[in-house]
């Protein structure tokens, strides 16, 4: 299993580094933000100083060679705009991501998995239709439409929430975040639904599929003969057996969940890690865009890791190896 | 049992109305983000109009950009070559410590200087002396007379010799430096989220009507207008125009408009002989028609102000004539906007020679100025009707304006026939003339944003003349005359002023500004 995992942060190693080499060179033949940034009254002599101040002045292959060199003592750059170094500002915006993007997950999981057993275990009842019309709804309408019709129903004409940004926050056991307070609570309501009807879709269809498949399996069958109550089939051995594919997937997303909520960040104003993204490539900060993508890499082949472990402890039949070895 | 009830609710609503703390505060939704608290970190319009809350200038711009004292109570040139400020006494910063001439000395050598500034106050302090007579007097020199002193002093922070003109952009970000003589002192600062700043009761001026503001970072425009309309905040800036019709219905909210400094143009191709995105009919070399006073005039008459006016801009814009609007200091009187006549415009493009017409591209911004694409279009057509087949082009400002400005070969701009806006940060027509008409010139550091290469020797000894004439009357006059001849010669095409919005909610107003500045100071009860 070391060598397993050795391998895999090996090979993330190289990800990471073809990534950064892409997305450096990408950004930089589509521009640079010093028009953006310059005051238009800037003389000919000011703009060669800001060009040089950024660093801009020389060769790209320098200025890559020069970004790795940093990279390798931990410095990822300074954000062209805001002149703070890349990293502190990804890490500034990081806890409302991570706060918006667990929520998501939670709210998938407590409505996702009750209803999909429901359709799963009675396919034919009017509720269980109307759940599956449902999710076919959650998994079409798109983000941002979802988003601004609840902003205009729930903020807008009915004045329930409130209709952008992060509310208060609170330190409970040393971890500080909206969800602890009630202004903060109102403020994440709609932004996380929002993010979690997807996944709420997604959960649904996965847990009826496993479910009305487990049902006609041997060990429902001989469980039931062997008189256990309803409510303990289904709550531990149905329910346990079909949740592989359900952590596999959630697993999976919640990295997405992290990296690109962009669209409900943005309609929503939430100070998040997505705002930031679409905001720095919408004005070519360089520095930010190459120092997050390298983040979500790095993320994304941890959380990939932890689910394989995962899946190894829900079903032993499940070994860690390399293919081909 | 009943009067008591009765009387309870009185009490409770006169604590809900008169309770000053709920009352007072002010939330702003903002289009635009500031991207420091350092005051001179980045000269930029959100950045500068952020740190006017906080921090002071020796002079401030009134909402017409008129200058006004601020730090400084009187200045006037002693000699050709020096300019004296008198110091407001009796000042104190945030902290206590009072406010002095050693502290404009330091701030006019820390606002060049900051360390990876996107854009410095460099151009503002360049050739300038300052040299500290006593306590409150302080003298600045240059090498040649200069008559914009006050309009570029209006620009440059004051921060304090103790705690500021050390400190790292960082400190000030943190709030440890942030430390001014403004009307609000700074509570916190984070960034994508909110900036937050209380009253200060001590200010020299006139103190603010609200205890605590929060400024909230809104770039998308629904989102923004949802906000307001939801009520988590007071007032935006920056309405979408679309939507002003429906605002204007709605009881709830009232709003502001006023025009900008700004003024939306075209910029010609008049130097190359062979214009990339000019081509003969079909598709051939042809030279240069916009070389050519008529062919200028005939595009500036095939355009309909009127309808760019009413239909792209939804009536949201002032038709233009010149490069600023009325008003402003150094405009002339004898300029109208050139009406519309697609017929004259014909002819004189036989008169010219291209009879049959032309082809040309037009290139613009999709996300930088008001209904910029859709402008774009609108012209696109109104010169094909005149026989000029004009391609549309527009992309994002990321890509835009490095490629209008220097995307050709050589640094030279790449483009022949361009939509671009000019806000005039001075508040008067020096702004525009050495920027965009004045010939392209390095070494002096005239006409940065000259992207048709405009090049007429009389105009250019006329705005240098201008610019070296201390007296105001005789400038104004000097830079209007200039205006005049460059317009008549159709160096650029001015389309329109561009006018502001912010939306308040009922029972507040705020007072428009010309440098599309959003100030708490602004925003007044009714």
């Amino acid at each position: 299993m070391t060598v397993f995992i050795i391998r895999r942060l090996l090979q993330a190693a190289l990800v990471v580094l073809l990534m950064s080499l892409i997305v450096f060179f990408g950004v930089n033949v589509i521009g640079d933000p010093i028009d953006m940034l310059i005051n238009p009254e800037a003389d000919q002599a000011e703009i060669e100083r800001a060009i040089k101040a950024l660093g801009l002045d020389r060769p790209i292959g320098e200025q890559y060679l020069f970004f790795l060199k940093g990279v390798a003592t931990g410095d990822f750059g300074r954000s062209f705009i805001f002149g703070e170094p890349a990293l502190k500002l990804i890490l500034h915006h990081m806890p409302a991501t991570v706060e918006l993007a667990l929520t998501a997950l939670i709210l998938a999981i407590l409505i996702g998995i009750p209803l999909g057993l429901f359709a799963g275990l009675y396919p034919d009842h009017p509720v269980s239709r109307a759940i599956m019309a449902g999710s076919i709804l959650g998994f079409s309408l798109p983000t941002f439409w979802v988003g601004l019709m609840m902003i205009i129903l729930f903020a807008v004409v009915l004045g329930w929430l409130p209709a952008t940004g992060r509310g208060d926050t609170a330190v409970f056991l040393g971890i500080k975040s909206s969800a602890f307070t009630r202004d903060g609570l109102s403020h994440l309501a709609m932004p996380a639904l929002n993010l979690a009807l997807l996944k709420i879709s997604l959960v649904i269809r996965l847990t009826r599929a496993g479910a009305r498949e487990a049902m006609h399996q041997d060990y429902i069958k001989f469980a039931r003969a062997k008189g256990l109550r309803t409510r303990r089939v289904i709550g531990v051995h149905l329910l346990k057996n079909i949740m592989i594919p359900v952590v596999t997937v959630l697993g999976l997303e919640f990295g997405n969940l992290l990296a690109f909520s962009v669209v409900t960040e943005s309609i929503f104003a939430w100070p998040g890690m997505g705002k930031l993204l679409i905001e720095s490539l919408l004005q070519l900060d360089r520095p930010v865009v190459v120092a997050y993508l390298m983040i979500i890499v790095v993320v994304f082949v941890i959380i990939n890791l932890a689910v394989d472990i995962l899946y190894s402890i829900l079903d032993p039949r499940v070994r860690l190896r390399e293919q081909g070895t | 049992m009943s009067k008591f009830k009765q009387t309870l609710g009185i009490l409770a609503a006169t604590a809900l109305l008169g309770g000053p703390a709920m009352a007072e505060e002010l939330t702003i939704g903002l289009a635009s983000e500031p991207t420091s608290m350092d005051p001179h970190f980045h000269n930029l319009g959100p950045n500068n109009a952020m740190s006017r809350h906080i921090f002071d200038r020796l002079i401030l711009q009134d909402e017409r950009q008129q200058l006004i004292p601020g730090l400084a109570t009187e200045w006037y040139p002693i000699d050709d070559l020096t300019w004296e400020f008198k110091l407001r006494q009796g000042v104190t910063y945030h902290d206590g410590s009072p406010f002095n001439a050693d502290d404009i000395v330091c701030s006019f050598n820390r606002a060049p200087d900051v360390p990876n500034s996107p854009s410095s106050f460099g151009i503002y302090t360049k050739g300038k002396t300052v040299v500290r007579i006593d306590d409150f007097t302080i003298h600045i020199k240059t090498p040649r007379p200069y008559p914009l002193m006050a309009n570029d002093v209006s620009t440059i922070v004051i921060v304090s010799s103790d705690s500021g003109c050390d400190a790292t952009t960082a400190a000030f970000n943190d709030g440890s430096a942030a430390i001014g003589t403004g009307p609000f002192k700074f509570v916190s600062y984070s960034p994508g989220d909110s900036i937050v700043v209380e009253r200060n009761d001590d200010y020299w001026g006139e103190a603010p009507i609200w205890s605590k503001v929060t400024f909230k970072p809104l770039k998308s425009g629904p989102t923004r207008l949802a906000a307001l309309l939801a009520g988590d905040v007071d007032i935006i800036e920056g309405v979408p125009t679309t939507d002003i019709t429906m605002l204007a219905k709605n009881a709830e909210v009232s709003l502001s408009q006023g025009v900008s400094n700004r003024v939306i143009y075209l910029h010609l191709d008049h130097d190359r002989a062979d214009s990339p995105f000019v081509k003969a009919n079909g598709g051939g070399a042809i030279d240069n028609p916009l070389r050519k006073l008529e062919v200028r005039q005939a595009i500036s008459m095939a355009i309909n102000r009127d309808a760019i006016v009413d239909q792209v801009m939804e009536g949201v814009a002032i038709k233009a004539g010149q490069l600023l609007p009325d008003g402003f200091f150094g405009v002339s009187d004898k300029l109208a906007p050139v009406g519309y006549d697609p017929e004259g415009a014909k002819a004189l493009l036989a008169q010219a020679g291209v009879g049959d017409g032309f082809e040309l591209t037009i290139h613009g911004p999709n996300d930088r100025y008001i209904n910029d694409a859709k402008i774009a279009e609108a012209i696109g057509q109104m010169l094909t009707r005149i026989g000029i087949k004009t391609q549309v082009e527009t992309m994002p400002r990321s890509i835009y304006f490095k490629r209008a400005s220097r995307g050709g070969p050589d640094d030279t701009p790449e483009f022949s026939f361009i939509l671009v806006g000019w806000g005039a940060g001075s508040g008067e027509a020096s702004s525009p003339l050495k920027s965009l008409i004045h010939t392209y010139d390095r070494e002096a550091g005239f006409g940065a944003s000259n992207r048709g290469r405009y090049s007429v020797a009389a105009v250019d000894a006329l705005i240098e003349e201008a610019l070296a004439t201390v007296d105001d009357e005789e400038r104004a006059a000097l830079l209007a005359q200039a205006t005049e001849m460059a317009i008549n010669d159709v160096a650029i095409i001015p389309l329109h002023y561009q006018v502001n919005t912010w939306a308040a909610k009922k029972g507040l107003k705020y007072i428009a500004r010309t440098d599309e500045y959003t100030l708490a100071i602004g925003v007044i009860k009714e």
